[in-house]
């Protein structure tokens, strides 16, 4: 404290005496020198692998190139520029995807929270065991994701998996229920036909990252003053009255920012979905598709074009969470 | 009697009641869901596929299926015998760690993954304290900008990457895929997350420590290194070990740039790459839990730590 008042006080007196001033300046130069250095590997680091391929992405995205090219071509030649790798990308299978890759993300996110939020009003006061519970409920988010793919695999294979063992003990036929794109349901008289690859992924994903908005909101939670709650016990609110009008409407802008953060990164989402069936029977989202452009089709501009689309929708998506999160900040 | 004390129960005490048989299910349901995966695991992995095929829903190993996974072990005394060998192809989990190379993937995964977390840190360190303790022009950019590649998706920026990588390969004549290359992938990819977790840290230590040295005479770079850095130990430790974790688990980098690179295969690739008709699920099981055993050992000593981390920024694995 006593520094910077000294601090303010030196400022003061330097501007009336030229050469403290000139000391001045060149202290604080000295200091953003410092910073620069400081910053620069990071800075340096951050410019080659990150920034440089997102704008070089924007420029192979106008380019023809395949795989097979990709030794021997001049990857500056701009006299070849084409639409055609967004012409051939947005194809019938790019729209499917892109609605699969809606529903995954905002069906998968939802569930991750309904779960989370109910772990976190179980754990928010302290129970016998509950640093236990705590450690153990996270186990699902810290697995490595190759494990815990191949272990839902197994567990919900048709012949050797536990789940259908446990569900042909009820009668029911042995499913693959990864690899079914659906099954017809009969609800009220009505023949739908329900996605279970596509649902059984969205269960993966509710079960593999609930722990995160677990964590989340339980700390937005133990944020809020108990003395709402004394006031409420008081007025003789019952314990359901209290969720409803006090920590429900306390955790609104946490779970939006929540949702938000986590939709983004599930929407971009590969490795699960490649992992767990590897986008077969109707889960061909579009990560999955950008793959399979690379590597099967071996089309690097097409794979590319879409990969600026997913950009584009990401910036549209983080401007969102950017006014969700300033409304966050001024209540 | 009874029927008079329910009625002047409130409404409070009723769902008070109800609540806590709700509390008591709700705990053994996530407590279930959380760890019978990985107990099936275990489960799986130390019985033989036959077994596995016979009887699927069997709890628990037979006691003889779980000797033979660990009979390997009378290999220390005589090694390259006849019965030595069959002995480890029997062991699910020593045929994975020595018939398919798995002790070769844990020795890339640990290279990668400490060289990631000396680099991450090298270069966070002081960057971290640049952005929070000094002033200068650019730096909400910086932050700024720290925030945006952070949410940026991987999936896009690997394209770009693997062109550039190949390119670069063919121009110097050197091979990139490598995990030395990948390990520079996944700094660039942990070093947002590993700056945004120490920027946290630095804002909460007191400026007045610093500026009391300062008065004693100690320049700016003594300053971080003789104070700031030292307080900020068990903080830079935590964040060491969980960027190691991310790295350890990393998996779509490595499918990219290392597929066509046997040797350099990471853990989570090669158990990947395991996966085909040939090889039995009971050792891919094995594999799973050679890959998880050592994140879990590291996360339950972390976890008192890790908790405020992981939220701190919204942490993506």
């Amino acid at each position: 404290m006593g520094t910077t008042l000294n601090e303010d006080l030196s400022q003061r007196k330097s501007r009336r005496k030229l050469p403290k001033l000139e000391w001045n300046l060149s202290l604080s130069r000295k200091e953003s020198l410092l910073g620069y250095t400081l910053v620069l590997p990071a800075l340096l680091v951050v410019l080659l692998i990150v920034l440089f391929p997102i704008f070089w992405n924007i420029v192979l995205s106008f380019q023809p190139v395949r795989m097979r090219d990709l030794g021997n071509m001049d990857l500056l030649n701009f006299s070849q520029l084409t639409l055609n790798n967004f012409t051939t990308g947005l194809d019938r299978k790019f729209w499917i995807g892109l609605r699969v890759t809606l529903i995954y993300a905002f069906f998968g996110t939802s569930l991750s929270i309904l779960l989370g939020l109910w772990a976190a009003l179980i754990a928010r006061k302290e129970f016998r065991g509950h640093n236990l519970f705590r450690a153990f409920i996270l186990l699902p988010y810290v697995i490595p994701v190759v494990s815990s793919a191949f272990i839902w695999r197994f567990m919900l294979d048709k012949h050797i998996g536990i789940i259908n063992q446990v569900w042909q003990f009820f009668g029911a036929n042995p499913i693959a229920w990864l690899t079914t794109r659906s099954v017809q349901l009969n609800l009220l008289g009505n023949t739908i036909d329900f996605p279970l690859a596509l649902t059984t992924i969205i269960l993966f994903e509710g079960w593999r990252y609930f722990p995160f908005a677990f964590l989340f909101i339980l700390a937005r939670m133990q944020a809020i003053p108990e003395t709402l709650y004394e006031a409420a016990r008081i007025d003789g609110a019952s314990p359901l009255q209290q969720l409803r009008h006090i920590t429900l409407p306390q955790l609104r802008t946490a779970i939006t920012v929540l949702f938000l953060l986590r939709f983004i990164w599930t929407f971009y989402k590969f490795d699960d979905v490649f992992l767990l069936n590897g986008g077969t029977a109707g889960t061909s989202i579009l990560s999955i598709q950008i793959y399979s452009w690379l590597f099967a089709r071996r089309n690097i501009g097409v794979a590319a074009a879409i990969g600026v689309i997913l950009a584009a929708l990401l910036i549209i998506l983080a401007a969102l969470f950017q006014r969700w999160n300033s409304l966050k900040e001024s209540p | 009697m009874i029927l008079k004390k329910k009625a002047r129960h409130s409404r409070g005490d009723f769902e008070t009641s109800i609540g806590n048989v709700f509390k008591i299910f709700s705990i053994l349901f996530f407590l279930f869901i959380t760890i019978f995966p990985f107990y099936w695991m275990l489960n799986l992995s130390f019985r033989p596929y036959g077994d596995v095929s016979l009887n699927p829903s069997r709890m628990v190993p037979r006691w003889s299926d779980i000797k033979t996974v660990f009979t390997p072990f009378s290999c220390l005394v005589d090694l390259e015998t006849e019965t030595c060998r069959q002995a480890i192809s029997n062991s699910s989990y020593s045929a994975v760690l020595i018939n398919y190379n798995f002790l070769g993937f844990i020795k890339n995964s640990l290279i990668i993954s400490s060289v990631t977390v000396i680099l991450n840190l090298i270069i966070a360190v002081p960057a971290a304290y640049a952005t929070t303790r000094l002033d200068f022009r650019g730096r909400n950019l910086m932050n700024w900008i720290i925030l945006l590649i952070y949410m940026f998706p991987s999936i896009v920026i690997s394209i770009p990457l693997f062109v550039f990588f190949v390119r670069l390969q063919n121009l110097l004549g050197i091979q990139l895929r490598s995990p030395m290359g990948v390990a520079v992938i996944y700094l660039a990819g942990t070093l947002p997350l590993c700056l945004h977790m120490l920027r946290g840290y630095f804002e909460s230590i007191p400026k007045e420590l610093e500026e009391a040295a300062r008065i004693d005479g100690a320049s700016r770079l003594e300053v971080i290194l003789k104070i700031t850095i030292p307080l900020a130990a068990p903080v830079i430790a935590t964040v060491a070990l969980y960027i190691f974790m991310v790295a350890w688990n990393e998996f779509l980098y490595a499918l990219l740039f290392l597929v066509d690179n046997p040797d350099g295969w990471t853990l989570p690739l090669g158990l990947q790459q395991l996966d085909n008709q040939e090889v039995p699920s009971t050792f891919l099981m094995a594999g799973s839990a050679i890959i998880s055993i050592p994140i879990i050992i590291l996360y339950f000593f972390l976890q008192r730590f890790l908790k405020a981390g992981l939220t701190a920024g919204g942490v993506e694995e």
